[in-house]
């Protein structure tokens, strides 16, 4: 818990700064409206999600560079497939879920029995599935027009709560999403198992764990969850074009999960941490969003900055502990 | 082998009132050191007396917070590499520095290449490397990749580049630890003959059979403080150890031995990958130790490692109490009864990350699971609190990362993730390497408990003098076979030497 109590304070900040700026500035309330704040949980809960799953992978000490490629797929594939083809949904919803875990199955297998690398596996991945999915569609954007409004309701539906404000329906399939996978890493022996074999795989090997399949299980649970995340991403926005839909959402979601705790070494990671690791960065993109709009097209370098800021502020706390420590 | 009178002359390196902390930790108080021109000065301590502190304060490596240093009688500035350099002081580590994929010519010159105007001079460098080289006696390509050598070769060339930059004190961290024993013949000559050239040297090691033979002179470390001093006609097993323990210490650990059961591990014809020429068979029984001796390489490690399923065995029978063993992962060794100290203690034995706690269980995990996946975390906690005290683990909580215990302490995590296993057989691999002389001896004592307890215990050591002292029965490897089945009462260091280099054991008994 002491690993996330920095990025929980700079998310906070953040957060406060933003309402101070957007709203009190403005004169209304812009950011603190329950229009903004119900959105801006969607996106939080959209890319927690994909959070979530890259964070597994980088617990292994691996890493999953193709989450965006199969949200293109998936986010693509699935309208694609049931309005411009006719498909029936189930059919397509069980493609949806079919393939991204026989891709992760691909991955792991990949990483552990050829024993490449994660980043060269999953950077053919991002360049395959996208490439694939631009291919069979013909760059041709697809989308759901007026039909599959209960479906969509996944992800743009809400649970009023008062005036103007709803929970997502999003948001409480991440607090599914996250509840499983917390369980998973904090009480299973297969969560056990997958941080000490983050930290060393051969000692988790020498022990009599069969660290392959733990770090296979870890790829299909990250790309499973990507294909979810992608079908709600198009739920939610209705179209999708091959060319960008989910562009850099593995960036994303690859610093949410740094900025949350995780190492990139393996062995460390929690789901609340990646959970304000997300929300902090949503909460970035809102800011520029509200409060800067005319630097649109400079948000990639502030979010770039404030995460290397993070990352920096929180390796200094740490040697500063570890002085205190030493000393004491 | 050689009687001179070093300290005749004036010293070449003199340390007096070296102090050093580190945070917590007094590392040095008041340290004395001095050696002479054409001396072996050999630095003995157990682990964590200040000897590394000391050599890399002699080596400018760190600046000691209080003392003096001097070079034939003129001082050196502390903390500084270059000035300690200039003096021809040159520190050689236990984890040797060179680059691999570079040729031995260019490691030897690395940081300071004979060059003009950028480009470096081939045949300046290959002409000094072969002069140093011949210092060292090795008859080496300058242009071969030190990454083809072995360690000894290893050895020898950063000895050699030491000499390029006219080293005149060598200071020698552990350089046998990993030497095969032809190999240390082999440093040990060159060592001789830059002694007689008036080099000085300052040797570090914890073998003292080597030290006995080799130095002029040892000056012991104890807690941080100089513990004594013995001159070459004082130097024997018992001083030496007197002053490194403060108390007199059981020369070799004296097993008291039980009458071994029936046969728990029967191996037969099993071939490894590392050496499918040769299959091993062998048996051990319930209460039995058996060692298994053997030089660096004989394939010890790699026999165990496939026992225990890390690297399967192409062929042969594994039985563990009459049942076959099908050891294609670790995991099968474990469910069929087996346990692996492993020769890596911190990065096969241990999660050095993680907690005492989660190492204890880690292997007990699924046996103990509940509704089929969940944690069973009061027997996670039995486990570990039973472990902690049985085994007396030193350690502030559950809770320690098991980076921070010491030696002797991770690897009784090691046995006792194990233990709760309950496993028919223990394999253990160099159990006691770089662990204190205090805490061997517990590991002993654990050994002789395991075994006590009915079972069977087959382990790998390097020390001869461990082997000697625990093994019930000793079996020798050579390049790969067994070259020799040893009773304890047919036991002499010569007749495992002479097994372990090939030799034929002579009046060796059949049974």
């Amino acid at each position: 818990m002491k690993r996330i109590i920095g990025i929980a304070v700079l998310l906070l900040v953040v957060y406060l700064a933003t309402w101070i700026m957007a709203d009190a500035f403005s004169g209304r309330a812009v950011f603190m409206s329950g229009y903004n704040q119900e959105n801006l949980l969607r996106r939080i809960a959209l890319y927690g999600i994909l959070g979530i799953g890259v964070s597994l992978v980088i617990i292994t000490g691996g890493i999953d560079l193709s989450l965006g490629s199969v949200v293109c797929l998936v986010g693509v594939g699935v309208p694609w497939l049931a309005v411009g083809h006719g498909w029936p949904m189930p059919v397509v919803l069980l493609l949806a879920v079919v393939l991204p875990l026989a891709i992760g199955l691909g991955h792991g297998l990949l990483v552990t029995r050829l024993r490449l690398q994660p980043f060269i596996v999953t950077l053919c991945g991002l360049l395959i599935y996208r490439g694939a999915t631009r291919g069979f569609t013909q760059d041709q954007t697809a989308g759901f027009g007026n039909g599959f409004k209960g479906l969509r309701w996944l992800a743009n539906g809400e649970i009023p709560l008062f005036a103007g404000f709803g929970i997502p329906v999003p948001l409480l399939i991440l607090g599914l999403v996250a509840g499983v996978v917390a369980v998973f890493l904090n009480k299973t022996i297969y969560g056990r198992y997958l941080l000490a074999l983050g930290n060393s795989e051969e000692a988790a090997r020498f022990s009599g764990i069969r660290t392959d399949r733990m770090v296979i299980v870890a790829y299909v649970i990250c790309s499973f969850l990507a294909g979810l995340a992608g079908l709600l991403f198009v739920l939610d926005v209705n179209l999708a074009q091959p060319v960008d839909f989910g562009n850099f959402y593995e960036l994303f979601a690859i610093a949410a999960a740094v900025l949350g705790g995780c190492s990139l070494r393996g062995g460390t990671g929690t789901v609340v941490g990646v959970l304000a690791g997300t929300a902090l960065i949503q909460v970035l993109r809102n800011m520029i969003n509200l409060v800067f709009p005319s630097y649109q097209n400079m948000e990639y370098a502030v979010i770039g900055l404030v995460i290397l800021a993070g990352v920096v502020a929180d390796e200094l706390a740490k040697r500063a502990v570890a002085r205190q420590k030493a000393a004491s | 082998m050689n009687d001179r009178a070093a300290g005749q002359s004036p010293p070449r390196l003199v340390a007096s009132g070296i102090c050093k902390s580190f945070p917590g930790v007094r590392a040095l108080h008041d340290v004395h050191l001095r050696v002479h021109p054409g001396e072996v000065l050999a630095l003995l301590g157990e682990n964590g007396a200040g000897k590394s502190t000391l050599m890399k304060i002699l080596a400018g490596v760190q600046k000691p917070d209080a003392g003096t240093l001097e070079a034939d009688g003129v001082p050196i500035p502390p903390g500084s590499v270059q000035e300690a350099l200039r003096q021809g002081i040159a520190l050689i580590h236990q984890e040797l520095n060179l680059a691999t994929n570079l040729t031995v010519g260019a490691n030897i010159f690395l940081g300071r290449e004979p060059n003009r105007h950028g480009w470096i001079d081939e045949k300046a460098i290959a002409a000094e490397a072969r002069r140093v080289l011949d210092l060292v006696g090795l008859d080496l390509d300058p242009s071969r990749e030190v990454g083809d050598l072995t360690l000894g070769q290893m050895q020898l060339v950063e000895i050699a580049k030491a000499l390029s930059v006219n080293a005149r004190v060598l200071i020698l961290d552990e350089p046998t630890s990993s030497l095969s024993a032809r190999e240390t013949e082999r440093l040990f000559a060159v060592m001789n003959e830059l002694r007689d050239r008036g080099v000085s040297l300052i040797y570090i090691s914890h073998r003292l059979a080597e030290i006995h033979r080799m130095a002029d002179r040892v000056t012991v470390l104890r807690d941080g403080v100089n513990a004594g001093e013995l001159a070459r006609a004082e130097i024997s097993h018992d001083a030496m150890v007197r002053l490194m323990v403060g108390r007199d210490v059981s020369r070799v650990y004296q097993r008291t031995s039980g009458t071994p059961g029936a046969v728990v591990l029967e191996v037969n014809e099993v071939r490894t990958a590392a050496n499918p020429g040769h299959g091993v068979s062998l048996q051990v029984r319930a209460g039995e130790i058996v060692g298994l001796a053997g030089l660096i390489g004989a394939g010890r490690t790699e026999l165990l490692e496939a026992l225990f399923g890390v690297n399967p065995p192409l062929s042969g029978e594994i039985r563990v109490e009459g049942r076959i063993l099908r050891a294609q992962h670790p995991r099968d060794a474990v469910l069929g009864g087996l346990a692996l100290v492993p020769e890596d203690r911190k990065k096969q034995g241990v999660v050095l990350a993680e907690s005492v706690r989660r190492n204890l269980s880690l292997a007990s995990l699924e046996r103990d699971r509940v509704r089929g996946f969940l944690l069973n975390e009061a027997a996670e906690s039995g486990i570990t609190e039973r472990m902690i005290r049985e085994l007396r683990i030193k350690t502030p909580g559950e809770e320690q990362p098991v980076r921070f215990l010491s030696g002797g302490n991770q690897q009784k995590v090691v046995i006792g993730k194990w233990l709760a296993m309950s496993p028919r057989v223990f394999l253990l691999d160099e159990p006691t390497r770089g662990i204190d002389v205090g805490a061997k001896q517990e590991i002993y004592q654990l050994m002789e408990k395991l075994a006590a307890s009915g079972a069977g215990i087959l382990f790998v050591s390097s020390e001869l003098e461990e082997i000697l002292g625990l093994a019930d029965r000793v079996l020798v490897m050579h390049e790969g076979k067994l070259a020799g089945d040893l009773r304890r009462d047919e036991l002499t260091e010569e007749r495992i030497m002479t097994l372990a280099t090939g030799g034929q054991a002579r009046d060796r008994s059949t049974h």
